[in-house]
């Protein structure tokens, strides 16, 4: 209990540090490329928070980064106003997580078949979106601009003050603030009964069923809370290029935000973070060299990790750092070394 | 609540065909209120699946089952669950990945504030002797400690009729006579039925005995004349007449 809590203040504290440090310590690009990082770090907590803890495994959290990302775009474009927009961002993606949902937990849909319908969901926005060319749909005085996307969407103002814009450094700030309190947010979930109760849905649903609780509830809750954090993510990266097009329902991204929870750890919030950042920096390291394929060095990174490290990075580090520290004491007694294995299932 | 008229539990002409094999046929049983009752009967005499009737985990093919005279029959699991029956089922349901506190926690938290919980956990910890190992993960404990802690997740949630379905399966002796003891004093304050097929365990605890046998209910009586017949020794030994 008190290395949790150890923990989780030292990953709050490296992350406000990052936060301040960054700006004095790379230049303009190196700030606008972190910015993106995080962007999908947050993404990634959603589908780590969803996945590793409810248990739910969803082939199309594109969907709602996607949503979240068109939202803002539609909403900032017709008020004139980014505030309303960002809520909006996040509103919309959890009211349709909310339908979706409703539908797969209480209609018994199987667990296999989840992946299957959340994977076709994302497929039918991503030709919906690439249909709408042309004057004919337009949201408001937004047109959606079909597979040529939506450019020169209007970025952050200071709250309630659309004369003033954020600028790129002032968005990394928003941007890694978000990531910070949408970590401890989804902490103070797991700490809190209703943490505790999905963790446990997702250990034994017919136990949970017998002591009283409703598994569909606690999953649709769950998957909803994973929808408004993707539609943050959705709602940052519009804001990071000023654009957005179908590309954000594409498959590779569904794809992509997997293979951040399954490299970073599943069963952990630090891992996704990391498992993201890690990947989307090769994977533009990678790019800059030109030679080879952004797809094929996630294709790499994934068989080596499923090969060689099929935990995920965070759960090997972390056996290590506690099996150095026990033998450092010396008195690594079985009880003890079984509490921290417990402590990492949990965390 | 407790009127003499109105039985904790009762079940009328309970049935359950799966396709062609029927597991319970006509079961009519009666359960007084913090009576405790012991159901024996050899394999696959539809002893647990006459206990997955009356937790919603199958519906039954026919009859009723009433709690305290509200018909519950077909509800949903967790909706029996909160009426207030609890089930340690055959095969072990516990939370494997988790610490044995958090498992009793989680049984407990349900419809309770934090510190109406945190009381519970530990006093549920403490009756079952599991305070010194509360933090160990269920998984990796020995069979019979698990036992312990599937019945102190039913036990947590402070349930008034307690099913167990072989709680004393795998237990050394000495476990068994303790877990014998828990079901005694559980019984001051809770209705209980206990599917055993240790018949030493059966004499420990036991009052009344049903018999079940190819799905229906053989036998009903104090346990000294259930064990003397004749029909119950045959069935148990596979003599059954055909
Ligand atoms: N889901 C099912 N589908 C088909 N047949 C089933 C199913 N569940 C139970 N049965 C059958 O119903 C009969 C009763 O099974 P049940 O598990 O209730 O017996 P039991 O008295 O609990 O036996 P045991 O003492 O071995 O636990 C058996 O013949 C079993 O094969
Ligand atoms: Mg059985």
């Amino acid at each position: 209990m008190k290395s949790a809590l150890a923990s989780f203040i030292t990953v709050v504290a490296l992350g406000i540090v990052l936060m301040f440090a960054l700006p004095h310590t790379t230049d303009m690009f190196g700030l606008m490329q972190m910015t993106v990082f995080v962007v999908m770090a947050i993404f990634a907590l959603s589908q780590g928070f969803i996945w590793g803890y409810g248990g739910i495994m969803s082939f199309g959290q594109a969907a709602f980064f996607g949503l979240g990302g068109y939202t803002y775009a539609v909403a900032a474009i017709n008020f004139g106003d980014s505030t309303g927009a960002v809520a909006l961002a996040i509103i919309v993606p959890g009211l349709f997580a909310a339908l979706l949902g409703y539908f797969m937990f209480y209609g018994r849909i199987s667990d296999a078949y989840i992946g299957v319908i959340t994977l076709t969901v994302t497929v039918i926005l991503f030709n919906l979106i690439n249909a709408t060319s042309g004057d004919w749909y337009t949201i408001g005085n937004a047109p959606l601009g079909g597979f040529n996307g939506m450019p020169s969407v209007p970025t952050l103002n200071m709250p309630g003050d659309p004369s003033t814009i954020l600028d790129p450094e002032q968005l990394w700030y928003v941007t890694i603030a978000t990531l910070i309190l949408v970590y401890v947010l989804l902490r103070g979930i797991l700490a809190s009964r209703l943490g505790r109760v999905i963790v446990a849905i997702r250990e034994n649903e017919t136990r949970a069923t017998l002591i009283g609780y409703d598994p569909r509830l606690y999953k649709l809750i769950t998957f909803i809370i994973g929808a408004m954090i993707a539609g943050i993510g959705g709602c940052l990266y519009t804001n990071w290029g000023a654009f957005i097009s179908p590309t954000v329902f594409a498959l590779a991204m569904s794809a992509q935000v997997i293979i951040y929870v399954l490299v970073g750890g599943l069963g952990t919030l630090l891992g996704p973070i990391l498992g993201a950042v890690l990947i989307q920096w090769l994977i533009s390291f990678a790019g800059s060299q030109s030679a080879v394929d952004s797809n094929l060095v996630l294709g790499v990174v994934l068989v080596a990790f499923v090969l060689l490290v099929p935990q995920g990075l965070v759960p090997v580090v972390r056996d290590t750092i506690t099996g150095f520290w026990q033998r450092r004491a010396g008195t690594g007694s079985e009880e003890q070394k079984q509490t921290t294995r417990g402590a990492e299932v949990r965390s | 609540m407790s009127t003499s008229s109105v039985p904790l539990l009762e079940a009328k002409g309970l049935t359950m065909r799966f396709g062609g094999v029927t597991a319970n046929e006509d079961v009519n049983f009666l359960l007084r209120e913090v009576e405790l009752r012991c159901l024996i009967g050899p394999n696959g005499a539809g002893k647990s699946t006459f206990f997955k009737m009356l937790t919603g985990q199958l519906t039954p093919s026919e009859g009723k089952v009433f709690f305290r005279g509200q018909d519950i029959t077909g509800a949903k699991s967790h909706e029996i669950a909160r009426h207030g029956i609890g089930i340690k089922t055959q095969i072990p349901n516990v939370f494997n990945g988790l610490s044995v506190h958090e498992n009793i926690f989680v049984a407990a938290a349900r419809n309770k504030s934090m510190q109406q919980t945190k009381r519970i956990a530990s006093a549920t910890l403490e009756r079952l002797g599991l305070t010194g190992i509360a933090h160990r993960i269920v998984g990796q404990l020995a069979h019979g400690q698990r036992q312990w802690v599937e019945i102190g997740t039913v036990l947590a949630q402070e349930p008034e009729l307690i099913l167990l379905d072989e709680p004393a399966a795998g237990m050394t002796h000495e476990e068994i006579v303790r877990t014998a003891e828990l079901i005694r004093e559980i019984n001051k304050t809770q209705a209980i039925i206990v599917v055993e097929h240790d018949m030493q365990f059966i004499r420990m605890i036991a009052k009344t005995v049903t018999v079940f046998n190819q799905g229906r209910i053989l036998i009903e009586d104090d346990v000294d004349v259930v064990l003397a017949d004749q029909r119950v020794r045959d069935v148990y030994l596979g003599k059954q007449a055909a």
